[in-house]
């Protein structure tokens, strides 16, 4: 079972058949994959840090997921799950990134100078912006398995780095544990604190173990950006501001992500990365960049418009509720983002969002002239 | 479905088991033996321990109250022949810090020998938990004759109905927080085998949770039998809800009163039931279907787990001796009022619950009424104790009724 590594052999005493779950009734990318096959040949290995075929895939078993909504089923222990574990993973990368090759390079730009527009979305439809990604720190397993005090190490490492940042980015670590309850209360206000996990997707792979120790909120004094340390990843990194002002905010984004990075890199302890999938991260669906960025933007006439999901997968573009992930709208704003992770840039990425959100705001004043939007229905990208 | 097994070596420590599938399958063979499993590496070290001693300072449960420094330090390096570890044996400890009022265990076994190998910590917890038993020395009688209990059937008039539950585990095969999807469906297919050989009032049928119909789960929600995915943090962090709902399942006697949950917190739960007061009957039949479910996996080369010191062994703690809760939902308006109320209870050595049964509150004057202690004395004894404390609860809601004083009765001592 997940979290330990000392019965991996046990495993081995029973066979295949009696061990390969039963995916019968599942609907997540794993589970699509996973051949009785594959879990014979990959059942006995395990990354150097003890991480087995059975971790990655317990989430997957224990969620068989949604007719509608497809989930990925599994998720990485460590750096090398994604390379010891590749017969599946990488079949699965390809499923959820849109054919996304074994042989596949990935495109890392965070030079926030390549972003065109982007500072004149509507602020009276786009109501705030936010881009964030996760980073993982080279040579600690991840939040499925890691244990307390490699967790511990991580927290201390980052929150190290974080308090070295000055001038915008001079800020605080607020760790869970020994918040105080206005601390806590004004974070909530601040849309900053994130809570135990509740989602079985995340409980099954193990993340919410020990909490709230080692977790914690770090952010600058103007609140405009925010790290959170040990959730579902290492680290999740997040720059915000109301308004419509994208450019800035990934500006932000980039200046402070190089900042952090350049000083775990002097400490031996630089980001997971490598040239075919990018930025390495607990869930496949993260991989690349990790990048989500995205607007809560006030769209309800398009958004009630029959072509509206149509227009957004052809500007590679998501909804979500104001909540985030699996929550609904609120009141017709919409949380649009970019779809994709993998196989294109941070700046290809938010570039999509910019021009998706710019034309959808626009067809949306033309809704509410009563006029159509036909002509404007953009082709795939 | 039949499977048989035979026994190729039997002692202590060593079980060998060779498996073949009946006619018309295909030959499943695997060979487990003890001793060439090698559970693998060593425990992952990267921290010294004091690195890895979790935070338990906002921690209100039994493992935190005794898991020093100290003994984190003596146990962390240490797995059982199956794997198990300290980290995973206090996982739940560690995610659930309890309540103030309500001090759980805050850990589990994840296989026989998890009792053994963790005995440093495991001691401790169950002195505490069971009110000063001594797992080193003291001895854990069991019986399960029912032709000694006295009396037992009570007046249906304030006994809604009677129920008696305990856990039994198959030896050789690691517990819900650490089995492997073999090792469970190995447990579903040994219990069902047995349950099979049931006869007379006894025989019945087998519900596999994974192929249900509608229709059969509607019934048996209706008939208060089914069970669910577990919910509550203290079991799932503890792993036991892992790949639900393979090989989970119920079984119950064609008449209803005999039931047997498969996999869920133990490898089985047992309980006798009915409605109405006969509690006599209703031990007599758990009995009777424990000692006749026990023959049956015996011929078949298995048998419980079970120490002269610990009783059965299950999963909690908590659960060790008897695993027995033997209780009524009685109606008991107006004692259910007096402020003499739980320390009568507490005195008989009872406990009550609310008739959704543990953490659920009760509905107008029906309680749960059940015994508070599970080791340290018999299944005999604890079932004469809830029939004795329950006629007390009786007369003093019938002086209530006429308007007469009721008495504390002094406090019956706990190790016979």
């Amino acid at each position: 079972m997940p979290f330990g590594n000392t019965h991996n052999n046990f495993k081995l005493n029973f066979s295949v058949d009696d061990e390969y779950p039963d995916l019968t009734k599942h609907n997540n990318h794993m589970a699509k994959l996973l051949t009785k096959e594959i879990y014979a040949k990959l059942r006995d290995k395990q990354t150097p840090t003890g991480y087995t075929l059975d971790d990655v895939i317990q989430t997957g078993v224990d969620n068989p997921g949604h007719p509608f909504i497809m989930t990925v089923g599994c998720v990485a222990g460590d750096e090398e799950s994604y390379e010891v574990f590749k017969d599946l993973l990488d079949p699965v990368i390809s499923d959820r990134h849109g054919g996304y090759k074994a042989t596949d390079k990935h495109k890392t730009d965070l030079n926030f100078e390549n972003l065109k527009g982007g500072d004149d979305l509507d602020p009276n439809y786009v109501l705030s912006s936010r881009v964030r990604t996760g980073r993982s720190i080279k040579g600690y397993a991840l939040p499925p398995h890691n244990t307390r005090g490699e967790r511990r190490a991580v927290e201390r490492l980052s929150v190290e780095a974080l308090n070295s940042l000055d001038g915008e980015f001079k800020g605080k670590y607020y760790p869970l544990k020994s918040m105080t309850d206005a601390e806590q209360e004004q974070l909530i206000n601040d849309h900053f604190l994130f809570d135990k996990p509740v989602s079985p997707l995340l409980l099954a792979a193990g993340m919410a173990r020990d909490w709230p120790d080692g977790r914690g909120i770090w952010h600058n004094e103007n609140k405009t950006f925010l790290v959170w340390v040990n959730e579902e990843d290492h680290l999740r990194v997040i720059a915000m501001q109301k308004g419509g002002n994208m450019k800035e905010v990934f500006k932000r984004f980039c200046v402070g992500l190089q900042r952090i990075e350049e000083i775990f890199k002097k400490h031996n302890h630089g980001f997971m990365w490598n040239e075919h999938l990018g930025f390495i991260l607990t869930c496949p669906s993260n991989l690349g960049t990790g990048l989500r960025g995205g607007v809560h933007v006030k769209l309800p006439k398009l958004s009630t418009h029959a072509k509206f999901e149509e227009i957004l997968t052809r500007l590679r573009l998501q909804k979500r509720g104001t909540g985030g992930v699996d929550t609904a709208s609120v009141g017709g704003v919409f949380d649009i983002s970019n779809a994709d992770r993998i196989g294109s840039s941070e700046v290809d990425q938010v570039q999509c969002v910019v021009d998706g959100v710019k034309l959808m705001v626009e067809m949306e004043k033309k809704l509410e002239k009563g006029e159509s939007i036909d002509s404007m229905i953009p082709a795939q990208k | 479905m039949a499977s048989s097994f035979a026994r190729v070596l039997s002692s202590k420590r060593k079980v060998g088991i060779l498996s073949l599938v009946g006619a018309g399958s295909l030959t499943v063979g695997f060979f487990l033996n003890r001793e060439h499993v090698n559970a693998g590496s060593n425990v992952r070290r990267i921290y010294p321990a004091s690195a890895e001693y979790p935070d338990l300072r906002k921690h209100n449960n039994c493992m935190a109250s005794h898991l020093t420094p100290a003994i984190y330090a003596k146990l962390c390096d240490k797995s059982t022949p199956n794997g198990y570890t300290l980290d995973e044996a206090i996982q739940t400890g560690v995610d659930n810090p309890g309540h103030p009022f309500i001090k759980t265990v805050g850990m589990v076994a994840g296989d026989e020998e998890s009792y053994g190998v963790f005995a440093d910590l495991f001691n401790p917890v169950i002195k505490e938990r069971h009110n000063g038993y001594d797992a080193c020395n003291m001895k854990h009688p069991t019986d399960l004759d029912y032709s000694k209990i006295r009396g037992g059937v009570f007046d249906d008039k304030y006994v809604l109905s009677s129920r008696v539950r305990t856990g039994r585990s198959i030896r050789g095969l690691s517990l819900p927080p650490a089995c492997t999807r073999a090792e469970r469906r190995e447990v579903e297919r040994v219990v069902i085998d047995a349950l099979a050989g049931l006869k007379g009032d006894l025989a019945g049928k087998y519900f596999s949770l994974t192929i249900m119909t509608d229709q059969e789960q509607q019934q048996l929600i209706d008939d208060h039998f089914l069970f669910d995915k577990p919910v509550s943090p203290l079991l799932t962090c503890a792993g036991m809800a892992r790949d639900w709902p393979d090989a989970r399942g119920i079984w119950h006697n064609n008449e209803k009163t005999f039931l047997v949950w498969v996999n869920e917190e133990d490898h089985t739960r047992v309980i006798s039931m009915e409605k109405g007061g006969n509690m006599k009957r209703v031990f007599e039949r758990f009995c009777k279907g424990l000692l006749e479910v026990e023959k049956l996996i015996q011929e078949k080369g298995w048998e419980f787990m079970w120490n002269e010191n610990l009783g059965y062994i299950l999963t909690c703690p908590s659960n060790l001796g008897t695993g027995l809760r033997a209780g009524v939902h009685v109606n008991l308006p107006r004692l259910s009022k007096d402020t003499r109320f739980s320390k009568i209870l507490d005195n008989l050595r009872l406990q009550k619950r609310g008739t959704g049964g543990v953490d659920t509150a009760a509905v107008g004057s029906t309680f749960d009424i059940s015994n508070l202690d599970r080791l340290g004395q018999s299944e005999v004894q604890l079932v004469q104790t809830v029939i004795d404390g329950v006629n007390y609860l009786i007369e003093c809601e019938k002086k209530l009724e006429k308007g007469q004083d009721i008495k504390i009765p002094p406090p019956i001592s706990q190790f016979k």
